[in-house]
């Protein structure tokens, strides 16, 4: 098993945590008319990188959402930090 | 090219097989090509078939980073099955079943599709009430099926776990006669050897590095082996076709994953169908040499990594022994893991992408073995058209903007 950190519980077992999606996506503003390509934009779009990625993660016993940074190649976990403190 | 027959195995048998001579050329790379594609795997060899055989276009490159049928093409558990639920979806792969009955004679290569059935079970009586519907479904789509009862699965699969112990028990399920295994190697290999016969240039060890666009059109690649012009390009580079995308400046709603299977050390013939058990996720099937091939679902991790990780493992093989306890004790021989293109809706993208003479087929997911053929003959038909074949027109990539999704992840359930 292959060992993340959870920036508030720390290390624990990859099986806790649940991919949530890629970092960076803001949602349309519903208070105006939103375009069909925004909405799919925002809803489909991946930019699905190879190497260094930066999504959010859950760490299900907690239930918080954080940022983890990670090789989508040779899958090494690169760093997590909370997602309303962004690293310096 | 010398024709295989059985004639010519007989008088190779008494030359000792010194004549059998190589089944494609290694060409060298010309500066120009009508269609050039992206992707040496089966979907890019049999694109290359069908616009020689459907379209007469012979003056096509296949690009190839690594060797053919090494990526998913050899990475896949040969399942071939057309028991969908949507009508886009009925029509699609049960083209590909049909392209494939005929495969070895079209080829004049045995692919060694064996139309051995495929159950899914069902394991609750409301399950058994999805699946007459999808049995239903599949009927109307003018695909076979039939509802099985639990005695005629136990007939069928005896091997399959009846017990009181099974934690999810086998109440019936939909059985697809025509769906069965073929062989992946020969797939790959027997249209790289029709499309090279044909003329087309086969080029292995060669990397696509960039994608030139000129005026907004796709004039070309840059590879490794130098720069290469082309009247249309099509792409069919599965779990990479983000990075494809990146490089030529469109977007896709594809994330990549890693999937997993496993084939044990040969046994005498103990398997007679693919079985799916739907609450486990897993299936099962038995090779011609006698292994027991094992696949279940994606890995949790986006990943392009080709090797699994443990959970899933855990997952699949806890989930075989329950199905098959009587099997428990066989042991692995090999796992591997590839790179699969997920979509949001499990169906594939066929269609233009979005810059002017560049043609996708991609979004397969874990499905793509089961489509090479038909993934071909689309593919094909667009690059030698410019426009849509009416099988392929429902899966452009404008259905995600349209809201028109084709969700098979939501109505067959399992996808692989």
């Amino acid at each position: 098993m292959q060992i993340f950190p959870c920036p508030f519980c720390g290390e624990r077992n990859e099986t806790e945590f649940h991919f949530a999606g890629e970092l960076g996506k803001i949602r349309p503003d519903t208070t105006a008319d939103v375009e069909a390509d925004a909405w799919a934009r925002y809803l489909y779009t991946q930019r699905n990188e190879k190497g260094h990625v930066r999504e959010v993660w859950m760490h299900i016993p907690c239930a918080e959402l954080f940022v983890l940074e990670r090789d989508s190649v040779t899958m090494d976990v690169l760093g997590s930090h909370p997602l309303r403190k962004p690293p310096k | 090219m010398s024709r295989y027959s059985a004639w010519s195995v007989f008088r190779e048998g008494l030359r000792k097989g010194k004549g059998w001579g190589q089944a494609w050329r290694t060409p060298t790379l010309k500066k120009a090509y009508d269609v050039v594609i992206i992707g040496g795997g089966g979907h890019g060899l049999a694109t290359a078939y069908y616009l020689t055989k459907n379209h007469r276009i012979k003056n096509v490159a296949v690009i190839e980073k690594g060797w053919l049928g090494g990526g998913n093409t050899g990475r896949n558990t040969t399942a071939i099955r057309s028991n969908y639920f949507h009508p886009e979806s009925a029509a699609l792969y049960d083209k590909s079943v049909q392209l494939y009955e005929g495969l070895s004679r079209d080829l004049n290569y045995n692919v060694m599709f064996s139309q051995r059935g495929m159950i899914v079970c069902a394991h609750s009586v409301p399950e058994m009430e999805m699946a007459a519907r999808q049995c239903n479904a599949m009927q109307i789509n003018g695909v076979d099926a039939e509802l099985l009862d639990a005695k005629q699965i136990q007939h069928l699969e005896p091997a399959l776990n009846f017990g009181a112990s099974m934690r999810y028990p086998i109440h019936g399920g939909v059985l697809q006669k025509r769906a069965g295994t073929g062989r992946h190697d020969a797939v790959a290999w027997g249209f790289a050897r029709a499309a090279d016969a044909a003329g087309v240039d086969i080029i292995q060890n060669c990397e696509v590095t960039d994608v030139i666009i000129q005026n907004g059109r796709c004039t070309g690649v840059n590879t490794s082996l130098g720069e290469i012009s082309a009247g249309v390009v099509g792409a069919a580079v599965a779990g990479h076709s983000s990075v494809l995308a990146d490089m030529a400046g469109y977007e896709l709603p594809i994330t990549s994953y890693v999937l997993q299977a496993f084939v044990s050390e040969p046994i005498k013939p103990v398997l007679n169908a693919v079985t799916l058990c739907p609450p486990f996720g897993t299936y099962v099937s038995q090779s011609d040499k006698g292994g027991l091939v094992i696949g279940g679902g994606l890995d949790r991790v986006p990943s392009y990594g080709q090797r699994g990780n443990m959970p899933m493992q855990q997952t699949v093989l806890s989930a075989f022994c329950e199905m098959y306890p009587s099997l428990a004790k066989v042991k692995l021989l090999r796992h591997w893991g590839g790179i699969v293109d997920v979509t949001p809706d499990s169906s594939p993208i066929i269609g233009p992408s979005g810059v002017e003479g560049l043609y996708l087929n991609c979004g397969w997911g874990t499905g793509g073995f089961k489509a090479i053929p038909v993934g071909g003959y689309l593919l094909a038909h667009l690059l030698a058209t410019g426009n849509h074949h009416d099988l392929s027109r429902p899966f452009g990539l404008n259905r995600f903007v349209s809201g028109r999704l084709i969700d098979e992840a939501a109505s067959s359930g399992i996808a692989h």
